[in-house]
């Protein structure tokens, strides 16, 4: 549930959302040039399309978010490729809102952006696929878990009244931040040893 | 009735009323406006995917509604000790609120075609770059969407079952990961056929014409929904 709806937040939240949502998303804008506005917009396409995949939990199932994983791919680029992955979804699914679309992607964006800045360099340095595997992995879960405190923050900040509320959908994280970190981990381990420009 | 076919008006025509609806702090202003969306909604003849995807969203408002009326702090209803009146209450603003604002939103930009909102989102100011990296993802997302799909039909057609096992997690790390090299490559070639052709890093834009009557006289039964959203508010 990283997708609050419209109707819910209190206006200083929603506020405070966009403020960080325009400001990430213009120095996101602001380092790209040609080249690197077709090679973000190709990636937040795969991401993307690689969130509608679903993945098995017992009897119910989950779709992924891929947030740490485009920290370490994309950098600061993670708030403009999560902002149009939401527009997307606003779009052709209807899900999500029109005024939590700030908050929302500083939801999901900047755990990424963090976990994967400080992991990012030692990635890159891992003597092995399996070392960069292990800290890509604890990236995807970290990031998972950040969005989650995240949201029940933006509840709890709402009233206190949606402090049950919010635990509830943290715990729904959890699962969903072991999945996550397994499947970054095989990318992370896979692209460093099928194409580790990919990374650089 | 329909939404204004102007994609300028109709994007407004979705954000004002939503934005608008979502500082409703009464019930009563709040279950009216349902009302009101929800006969607007009905006169655009929208068809059943509208509902079914309704129903998604509802997901979160059942979960509401199962919580706040014992968590809320109140008084108790009907006489029932730990069912809290404000709880329901509250619940069922929330609930109002969400489902207007989600109709309007499925009502009048789940039928945009998203590959067409370059113009006007340039004609309502936002910066080029922006545009750009949209329009885009917009491209590729369907195509990559159906590669992701052959890539699934192709591991299913080797006896691939998905489950919640590490093999499973492992498939689909490498199904994304080779999706990811691909799309790198790919965003060179395209590069490379974009500039043989003459770009420039702007894409040629001839400008909107203005929208026509006819597209405000479909735009006036929303602005007036919003007139009367902000009343309710100020008052």
């Amino acid at each position: 549930m990283a997708h609050i709806p419209d109707g819910l937040l209190s206006v200083p939240v929603l506020v405070a959302g966009a403020a960080v949502g325009i400001a990430g998303l213009a120095y996101a804008l602001r380092g790209m040039d040609d080249r690197s506005i077709i090679r973000t917009g190709l990636l937040s396409a795969a991401f993307f399309a690689g969130s509608l995949i679903s993945v098995p939990i017992g009897p119910s199932s989950v779709h992924l978010m891929l947030s740490g994983l485009m920290g370490l791919l994309l950098g600061p680029r993670i708030f403009a490729a999560v902002f149009v992955g939401l527009c997307l979804q606003v779009l052709l699914f209807g899900v999500g809102g029109i005024t939590t679309l700030g908050i929302n992607t500083v939801n999901i964006a900047l755990p990424g952006l963090i976990f994967g800045m400080v992991a990012r360099p030692a990635v890159l340095r891992g003597k092995s696929p399996k070392s960069a595997a292990v800290l890509a992995g604890a990236v995807g879960g970290l990031s998972v878990l950040g969005t989650a405190a995240l949201v029940a923050l933006c509840l709890a900040i709402t009233g206190s009244e949606y402090v049950p509320v919010a635990s509830i959908i943290a715990v729904t994280f959890v699962p969903l931040a072991l999945v996550e970190a397994a499947i970054t981990a095989t990318v992370v381990a896979f692209l460093t040893r099928v194409e580790p420009a990919a990374l650089k | 009735m329909t939404g204004p076919s102007d994609l300028r008006l109709r994007l407004l025509c979705a954000i004002a009323p939503v934005v608008a609806l979502s500082q409703i702090t009464d019930l009563f202003d709040a279950l009216i406006i349902l009302c009101v969306i929800l006969l607007l909604t009905l006169a655009q003849r929208p068809g059943a995917g509208l509902w079914h995807r309704l129903l998604h969203i509802e997901g979160f408002v059942v979960i509401l509604m199962l919580t706040l009326p014992f968590t809320f702090p109140g008084d108790p209803l009907l006489g029932v000790g730990f069912v809290s009146e404000q709880g329901v209450q509250r619940a069922a603003l929330l609930g109002a609120k969400i489902t207007g604002a989600s109709l309007l939103i499925l009502s009048l930009l789940g039928t945009i075609e998203p590959a067409r909102l370059g113009a006007p989102l340039l004609s309502l100011g936002l910066p080029n770059s922006f545009v750009r990296l949209f329009l885009t993802t917009i491209r590729y997302q369907s195509l990559i969407r159906l590669e992701i799909r052959r890539g699934l039909d192709a591991m299913r057609l080797r006896g691939f079952r998905p489950g919640t096992n590490r093999h499973t997690w492992q498939s689909y790390g490498n199904l994304i990961g080779m999706t990811l090299v691909r799309c790198l490559r790919r965003a060179n070639r395209i590069e490379e056929a974009m500039r043989c052709r003459g770009y420039v890093g702007q894409m040629p834009n001839p400008g909107l014409a203005k929208p026509p009557p006819r597209d405000w006289g479909n735009a006036l039964p929303f602005i007036a929904l919003t007139a009367l959203i902000g009343a309710m508010v100020i008052t």
